[in-house]
């Protein structure tokens, strides 16, 4: 008699074996099409890598002092930005997302709302800036008017999502009382929100102060042009100090931010 | 919720003196702040500027119509580089993510007091620099080019992917480990027949999500130069071609509907 073993195999995680090999097949023509198209200047990136090793022991160690001047300047004003813009961000977006709750809003504010979330939402904030920089000149005003209309789009968006999840009856027995609309949904809507609400704010606290490192750099002010100005110096060493300095603050943002977020729930 | 007696009637008021009080209070430090903080960022802007600038805002778009429409034809190269940077960075910045999310989870790394802080210290800066500045680094370093921007996302990816997998790691059902446990497995059958089932499905889904970042992202790393359609953008912007400006803003948006549809039908063919 033979010896016959059961063997257990795994089940593959595609069932259909032509659409499996066919997968594969896809993937690899993609990689394949990628790898013929990208132009890769290899002796650039040769020449690159002692420039690269020049600025891994530029954060050996890190330059603080010659530029502490302006290293500090640069970290106040991102935060004044961030600040400001998330202030001035929530309250636009307060309306807007009442306006873009389904549940409360007519059709055609509705749409409006909407459309002015889609519109916040699909450029980044660096496009926005180089715009805003254009419109209103150099500095932190144009940095503060770039993240306050991205908030608008990200706050509004899961905000107005929030409002659509309310519990109906919660609502109702406000309006039942014979509430007027204000009355409704400051007593109805907005204590069930409210959780979220703080939330998503010390989120997007958090999400702009990251944003002003970028938006510096197309000229909106903050610690992304110190960065830049480094960059363009070719100090390495000021630029490494620049660079712990946001790593830094973002973890201790990052930090606090997530910390009182468990605190309030 | 105390109840106020008037002479003849009784009111209601939602919260008690002490806690209005303190409302105030907050209000009020609040509004000092903004105002403080305001006051600052006023005292560095020209008003001029931005008291002029809708003016401005309509002659730059006086310039931007009409769009120069035969000008898309040359944007698909850079369109179709901004795509890859976005896939290849995002496998990338995935592949990476497995490891260091295996070491950073509490039930998985092989050694909590040098290994696990290490990880998590590597998905943290890699989470605080925006891909801009690692595309601002890394063109330094590798040249302009597709390549720094696939770099660029990728490193940026790692900590995003990181940090949602390994809290993805640390929620697995410990039961059916123990259970594969039970029959005698090794270690990398345990791997691969106990953890890796069960969080395959976040995996999946995080590397959807992130993709659908990446490509927004790869959009603007060419502004410093790391390739894709953000090089277009920065040379036009550069040149004052804004009838050129503006159908690459419109591709940048096509992209992006593009690929947040293209999410969503994966999401909802997997799920």
């Amino acid at each position: 008699m033979k010896d016959k073993k059961v063997i257990w195999k795994r089940k593959p995680l595609i069932k259909n074996r032509l659409l499996r090999i066919g997968l594969i097949l896809l993937i690899s023509t993609y990689l394949l099409s990628v790898f013929l198209t990208t132009e890769i200047d290899w002796q650039r990136i040769l020449e690159g890598i002692p420039r690269g090793k020049i600025f891994i022991f530029a954060f050996f160690p890190p330059d603080f002092i010659t530029r502490s001047d302006e290293i500090l300047a640069g970290i106040f004003e991102s935060l004044w930005m961030t600040i400001v813009a998330t202030i001035v961000g929530i309250l636009i977006s307060i309306p807007v997302s009442l306006g873009a709750a389904k549940n409360i809003a007519p059709k055609f504010i509705y749409f409006l709302s909407r459309g002015v979330i889609t519109l916040s939402r699909s450029f980044q904030e660096v496009i926005l800036a180089i715009f805003f920089v254009k419109l209103m000149g150099f500095g932190p005003f144009a940095g503060m008017v770039t993240l306050s209309l991205s908030t608008i789009g990200f706050f509004a968006k899961l905000l107005s999502e929030d409002i659509e999840d309310i519990n109906k009856s919660q609502a109702e027995a406000i309006k039942s009382t014979g509430s007027s609309w204000f009355q409704w949904v400051n007593y109805g809507v907005q204590p069930q929100v409210m959780p979220r609400f703080i939330g998503l704010s010390l989120y997007r606290l958090d999400i702009n102060f990251r944003e002003s490192a970028v938006i510096g750099i197309v000229g909106g002010g903050g610690i992304g042009s110190t960065l830049n100005t480094a960059f363009d110096r070719y100090e390495f060493e000021t630029a490494a100090a620049v660079l712990i300095v946001i790593i830094s603050i973002v973890m201790i943002v990052e930090y606090t931010s997530s910390h009182l977020r468990k605190l309030i729930k | 919720m105390p109840i106020i007696k008037q002479k003849d009637y009784k009111t209601w008021k939602k919260f008690d003196r002490k806690r209005d009080l303190q409302n105030w209070l907050c209000w009020f430090l609040g509004t000092l702040i903004f105002s403080f903080c305001f006051g600052l960022i006023s005292s560095k802007t020209i008003w001029f500027y931005v008291f002029d600038s809708h003016n401005e805002a309509l002659d730059l778009l006086g310039r931007m119509f009409p769009p120069e429409t035969n000008y898309f034809f040359t944007l698909i190269k850079p369109i179709w580089d901004t795509l890859n940077i976005a896939t290849i960075g995002t496998s990338i910045g995935t592949l990476i993510a497995i490891p260091l999310a295996f070491l950073s989870a509490n039930n998985t790394t092989p050694s909590k007091k040098f290994l696990r802080p290490l990880a998590l210290f590597c998905i943290v800066s890699s989470r605080s620099i925006n891909s801009v500045i690692w595309a601002l680094l890394l063109v330094a370093v590798v040249g302009p080019g597709v390549l720094a921007g696939i770099i660029a996302i990728g490193l940026r990816s790692i900590g995003f992917c990181g940090k949602l997998l390994y809290e993805a790691i640390e929620e697995i059902d410990e039961n059916q480990i123990e259970a594969i446990e039970a029959t005698g497995a090794n270690k990398a059958q345990i791997m691969t027949f106990g953890i890796v089932p069960q969080i395959l499905p976040a995996f999946t889904s995080i590397s959807i999500y992130r993709w659908d970042i990446n490509i927004r992202e790869a959009t603007v790393v060419g502004l410093v130069g790391a390739g894709g359609i953000g090089i277009e953008l920065d040379a036009q912007i550069g040149d004052l071609a804004w009838a050129k400006v503006s159908v690459i803003l419109f591709a940048i948006v096509v992209a992006v509907v593009f690929s947040e549809w293209i999410t969503a039908k994966i999401r909802k063919a997997i799920i």
